[in-house]
């Protein structure tokens, strides 16, 4: 089967540092990859070099089988892409702001009228069809954004943090949104921060750190594997649990006052802890793809 | 990847972009180019023009009134073009993410910077236009010759939309356009033979003013305006034109450096 996305020992360097540091990757047809890892992983200057914003240092990117290094005027006709910056046009109401970007991509007026009335009605948007963009909510003009990235109908949508700063509401009406698309078909690079969004969303993700890819698989594959079945929390807890942990050979993690055990079979052994250490005191919850960002990537922040 | 040097007609929608906003806002776009020249006349026409009496421009006796007229013209389509592609540009790219945004699409960086400049150019075209009618209703413009002013507006426009955008890519906060305005902007406003014959100033001083495009801009205007075309005028064309070549391919370069990372 022919991959959209083929990335293959892909780097990016400013000067001496080495933002992508040779990452390989495809992404099949009507898929949701996943891009995640912390500030600084080199999400954003992968997408870059993926859209052909950013030349690329080093390595091979194809893109529908074409190499965006030649290609990429036919490429980036397929592709719609959403920053992770709000840039829309603040001189332009929201029908103009579609109808606008409908020109770059040399559409017709009435494929960009027909298409922009369909967008503004998927994104629920229509009543606000010319509302001036500062009138806007931080939800609206997320919306508004996805809606101009599918403006040429695009074959591959690029996500960067689509739901970056905006309330529960809006993130999960954005998510709808996302599911119906990704169910028509269309295929979707995701980055984000959010572990919620890659594990309803992601077929397939990859975990970077530092320029390289630390693990790739599926969300609940990858929480099997790395940290098990639940997670048991322990806060605050005491220095003899940590031998009591060890003399069983049980995974656990501490930071502060919080310890996190990484539980893959012992069924008995919430039970048995709240009995000893107190109940209030234990917490059980199913393993997230939280816990293995956080296991892979460290604890420490990245600033 | 793009490195290479890459241009279309898509240049165009990015022009058309700056047209639909200036639709939107043309009640007041309109505006100075036509209430200006009437300000400037009545200053210069009212009050100075009875302390001047008439002078010899280019072996003919001229008027103080028709002297100035045609130099408000070169003046506007400087300033047009300059403040569009300087500080209007640099809103566009810094503030309002808008070029970020063009990039995602086929359009590449050469062909935003050349929309851009086009549409600058444009801009400073009617706005000349506009003043040219309120300065020929004042009799002060020669017909037909006084029609090349358009074509000239759009070759002006060019060369003080790429310089604009020149200084674009170079400033590090739009603070610093006070530097180009203050030492180059306002000394050309002032010493181009724009408001006194540059006869009158000391002879280094005239071959200096030859290095600004504003007074060649001024010049042919003038002679449009006066109806007096002459073969000399061609050097003053020529300076324009190789003074564009010269700060277009500079303007994307810099703009090349700034932007793509």
């Amino acid at each position: 089967m022919p991959s959209v996305i083929a990335v293959k020992n892909l780097k990016k360097a400013f000067g001496a540092f080495k933002a992508v540091d040779g990452i390989s990757f495809t992404v099949q047809k009507a898929e949701c990859f996943g891009l995640l890892g912390p500030n600084g992983a080199g999400k954003t200057s992968t997408i870059r070099m993926l859209y052909g914003y950013s030349p690329i240092s080093d390595g091979e990117l194809y893109l529908f089988d074409q190499r965006i290094r030649s290609e990429w005027r036919a490429v980036k006709n397929r592709i719609g892409i959403c920053q992770q910056e709000d840039n829309l046009d603040p001189d332009l109401s929201v029908r103009d702001n579609l109808l606008t970007y409908a020109r770059y991509f040399n559409l017709t007026a009435a494929d960009a009228r027909a298409t922009t009335d369909r967008l503004l009605d998927f994104f629920a948007l229509d009543n606000r069809a010319k509302t001036t963009i500062r009138e806007l909510s931080g939800g609206m003009k997320r919306r508004l954004v996805l809606a101009r990235s599918l403006i040429n109908n695009p074959d591959l949508l690029i996500l960067d943090e689509p739901t970056t700063g905006l309330d529960p509401q809006s993130r999960h009406q954005v998510w709808e949104r996302l599911e119906e698309l990704k169910n028509g078909g269309l295929t979707i690079l995701l980055t984000t921060h959010y572990m919620e969004e890659a594990a309803r969303l992601c077929d397939r993700l990859v975990i970077m750190n530092q320029g390289r890819i630390l693990v790739e698989g599926q969300p609940q594959e990858l929480i099997r594997q790395y940290v098990g079945r639940e997670i048991i929390e322990i806060a605050p807890f005491d220095p003899e649990l940590l031998t009591c942990l060890q003399n069983r050979g049980l995974y656990f993690e501490t930071f502060g006052q919080r310890l996190v055990i990484h539980n893959q079979a012992d069924v008995g052994l919430f039970a048995a802890l709240s009995e000893v250490f107190g109940g209030r005191r234990c917490t059980l919850r199913p393993a997230t793809l939280e816990d293995v960002f956080l296991h892979l990537t460290g604890r420490e922040l990245r600033e | 990847m793009m490195r290479n040097f890459s241009i279309s007609v898509r240049w165009m929608r990015v022009w058309q972009r700056n047209f639909s906003v200036y639709r939107h806002t043309w009640k007041i776009s309109f505006l100075p180019p036509l209430l200006e020249p009437l300000f400037y006349l009545a200053a210069f026409g009212i009050g100075l023009s009875s302390l001047v009496s008439n002078f010899s421009y280019r072996g003919q006796e001229i008027a103080y009134l028709p002297f100035i007229a045609p130099a408000l013209l070169a003046i506007t389509i400087m300033y047009n073009a300059f403040f569009e592609t300087s500080y209007a540009s640099f809103v566009r790219m810094y503030y309002q993410k808008t070029f970020d945004a063009m990039l995602a699409t086929p359009l590449t960086l050469e062909e935003v910077i050349t929309g851009e400049i086009a549409w600058a150019a444009t801009k400073s075209a009617i706005a000349a236009v506009l003043m040219q009618i309120v300065i020929s209703l004042c009799g002060l413009i020669h017909y037909p010759e006084g029609l090349f002013i358009l074509p000239l507006a759009a070759l002006g426009g060019l060369a003080f939309a790429a310089i604009g955008m020149v200084f674009t890519g170079l400033v590090p906060n739009i603070e610093t356009f006070n530097l180009p305005i203050f030492l180059f902007i306002t000394p050309m406003f002032l010493f181009s033979g724009t408001f006194f014959p540059l006869q009158n100033l000391p002879t280094w001083a005239q071959w200096l003013a030859q290095i600004f495009p504003l007074t060649h801009l001024t010049i042919l205007v003038r002679a449009c305006a006066l109806g007096r075309l002459e073969l000399p005028l061609l050097g003053s064309l020529a300076y324009l034109v190789v003074f564009f070549l010269i700060t277009y391919p500079l303007a994307l370069r810099g703009m090349r450096k700034r932007l793509i990372k």
